[in-house]
């Protein structure tokens, strides 16, 4: 196992402009490891900041202070292109609304997790969809698949560029509860089957239950409640 | 994946785009004819001069002695004497004087009566001589024959052989035949000038026609004139001559300065249809900013899907200003079609009715910059769009947040 943390999290600070005047802090978290490989779940109810955690280790919004280091690198103090770049080649991120692009094919969908990376290529993006079961759908429109099917497709464009770290943010908020549990099965076992780490942020019992490693945002994240940083 | 993402993008918003694409077609389309059959139609108009210089004729307007004269539309304004064109011949200026008489026609095809030297090496084009085409040959002089001009024989369905009976006047009137019975010996090989819209004979069968004023026989029409090229002044020379000091005759001099006052009196429509050209040219714009905006906006959470996938900003302005250069580059395509068609009727109009040649693929500067015009508009209507997918936040784009 590679022993380089898949993320660290150090006196991480975020806050958002609040109506009128100053900022609403939303994360306070002290520390966060996740070790490569490792899988975990976040609880949180909505609000709580799940979605602004998972954009942060992804690259996607800035924190105020601190340090993140996803798989070695750290993310802290790249330009914005550099983050970009970081998110296309060592990132999976699933969401909960699947976030497929409705005028492309399941295989272009997937295509879409390498082009900004290594490189779109079609037998990869082919052998992602086989690892979902849906290399038969290949060239289905997702309004062409049922809601399982399109979460299946975001798990395979996620996989693509076998990432050190799987991100899914309430990855089965708009499934039923046996589609939710496969989608949680079969990320888990993809994650294995790839050595990537996965953190799966949800305020879903019975996803919850599935992890041996649970960590509670409301424990983790140290913001007093109407917190305020002017 | 950027050029499907932009191919999808067009076929997404389908008729958006088609609408986007036809009016930069119809802008480019616009633009491009209104310049070009302009400049070509002057052009093609001096063309077809058949390399005359002037045109000599009775006194009256210089521009109807040229249509009368070289196109073979309007009326004659008056008719000149013989012994006008024979002192007018031994100009020493004078390289070639081509006497003509009209006043016939057969069912609206004029008939012109010009002397033996029409078919004596007369250059109608640099190096282009009038010719009969092979199994015809030049009427004779003192006989009843005639040589029809290609459209013409193409529009009477005539052939070698065919005889006809002329009808007094320019206009047809069923009531109006003469009595003579021509008959076509040659057919005059295509010259894509006025020459091929009528039927030539010889000059004293127009002349001695019957129904005609004996008084008239040896009058003319008018004289084409075509000046020796070393001699630069002669046509200030003749233009003093019979305009200036003279009160009998007119000197249509020179041809293209008469055509180009022609084209003048027409540039008020010039002008509004150049108008209407920009205004068209500024829809299309107006119809790519609408079509890429309304695409970029609905399409504003693929866009930040992208970003979540690690594209770069870049991209994103790349794939919205691609679809409006998508937009630009078809509506290009389809314009030069619809430029195409436009100029070939505008070319078959002009061809069959005044029997000029319009080229309308001859270089013209409008072929590079109207191109260059719509697809710049093109582009500038999709800098905006392409503004707002660079700043959008990534976060607020894929919202709802879970």
């Amino acid at each position: 196992m590679d022993p380089t943390p898949a993320l660290i999290i150090r006196d991480l600070l975020k806050s958002y402009p609040a109506p009128g005047r100053g900022r609403t802090v939303v994360l306070r978290i002290p520390r966060f490891e996740l070790e490569a490989g490792q899988q975990a779940a976040i609880r949180g109810e909505s609000g709580l900041g799940k979605t602004t955690l998972m954009h942060i280790i992804a690259g996607i919004l800035e924190p105020d202070s601190g340090f993140v280091e996803v798989g070695g690198s750290e993310l802290t103090g790249l330009s914005e292109s550099r983050r970009d770049r970081f998110r296309a080649e060592r990132l999976g991120y699933v969401f909960q609304t699947f976030n497929l692009l409705q005028g492309l094919s399941a295989l272009e969908n997937v295509m879409l997790g390498l082009a900004f990376g290594k490189g779109a290529d079609p037998g990869a993006a082919m052998a992602a969809l086989e690892r979902v079961g849906l290399a038969s759908r290949a060239r289905y429109l997702p309004r062409q698949l049922s809601t399982g099917q399109q979460q299946r497709v975001a798990v395979a464009r996620a996989l693509a560029n076998r990432p050190c770290l799987i991100l899914a943010d309430e990855p089965t908020g708009n499934l039923d509860a046996a589609r939710g549990r496969r989608i949680v099965q079969l990320l888990r076992e993809s994650a294995a089957a790839l050595g990537s780490a996965l953190l799966v942020a949800s305020h879903d019992p019975e996803v919850l239950a599935s992890f041996e490693t649970v960590i509670d945002l409301a424990g983790l994240n140290l913001v007093a409640p109407h917190e305020e940083e002017v | 994946m950027l050029f499907l993402l932009i191919r999808r993008g067009l076929r997404q918003h389908l008729a958006s785009t088609a609408v986007a694409v036809l009016l930069v077609a119809l802008g480019l389309g616009l633009v491009v004819s209104v310049w070009v059959v302009r400049a070509e139609a002057e052009q093609s108009f001096t063309r077809s001069a058949a390399g005359f210089d002037a045109v000599l004729g009775a006194r009256g307007s210089k521009l109807q002695l040229v249509l009368n004269g070289l196109f073979h539309q309007e009326a004659s304004p008056g008719n000149i004497t013989a012994e006008d064109y024979r002192q007018v011949k031994a100009l020493p200026m004078v390289d070639r004087a081509i006497p003509i008489a009209v006043g016939d026609n057969f069912h609206g095809v004029r008939i012109v009566g010009v002397d033996e030297g029409f078919f004596q090496d007369l250059e109608y084009a640099p190096g282009h001589a009038y010719a009969v085409e092979p199994g015809g040959r030049p009427f004779t002089f003192g006989r009843q024959e005639a040589v029809v001009g290609s459209l013409a024989a193409r529009q009477l369905g005539w052939t070698v052989g065919t005889t006809f009976h002329p009808f007094h006047g320019l206009d047809y009137n069923p009531a109006a035949q003469h009595d003579e019975v021509f008959t076509v010996v040659g057919r005059l090989a295509p010259t894509n000038s006025p020459a091929d819209r009528v039927i030539w004979v010889p000059l004293e069968g127009v002349q001695r026609m019957g129904g005609h004023d004996p008084a008239a026989f040896s009058e003319l029409s008018a004289v084409l004139i075509r000046f020796k090229p070393e001699a630069k002044a002669a046509g200030l020379m003749l233009d003093t001559r019979y305009n200036r000091k003279g009160e009998r005759l007119t000197l249509a001099w020179p041809v293209a300065s008469i055509l180009a006052d022609l084209f003048a009196k027409f540039s008020w429509f010039e002008d509004a249809l150049r108008a209407l050209a920009y205004l068209v040219a500024v829809v299309a714009g107006a119809a790519v900013f609408s079509s890429v905006y309304s695409s970029m906006s609905a399409r504003r959470r693929d866009l930040a899907i992208l970003r979540a996938l690690g594209a770069h900003r870049g991209f994103l302005i790349a794939a919205v200003l691609g679809e409006s250069a998508g937009i630009g580059l078809l509506g290009c395509a389809l314009g030069f079609g619809l430029y195409a068609a436009i100029a070939a009727t505008v070319q078959e109009i002009l061809r069959t009715r005044i029997g000029v040649l319009l080229e309308p693929w001859a270089w013209n500067p409008v072929l590079v910059w109207g191109p260059l015009l719509m697809f710049g508009l093109s582009l500038a209507a999709g800098a905006l769009p392409a503004w707002r997918a660079y700043r959008l936040s990534v976060a607020e784009g894929l919202s709802p947040l879970s």
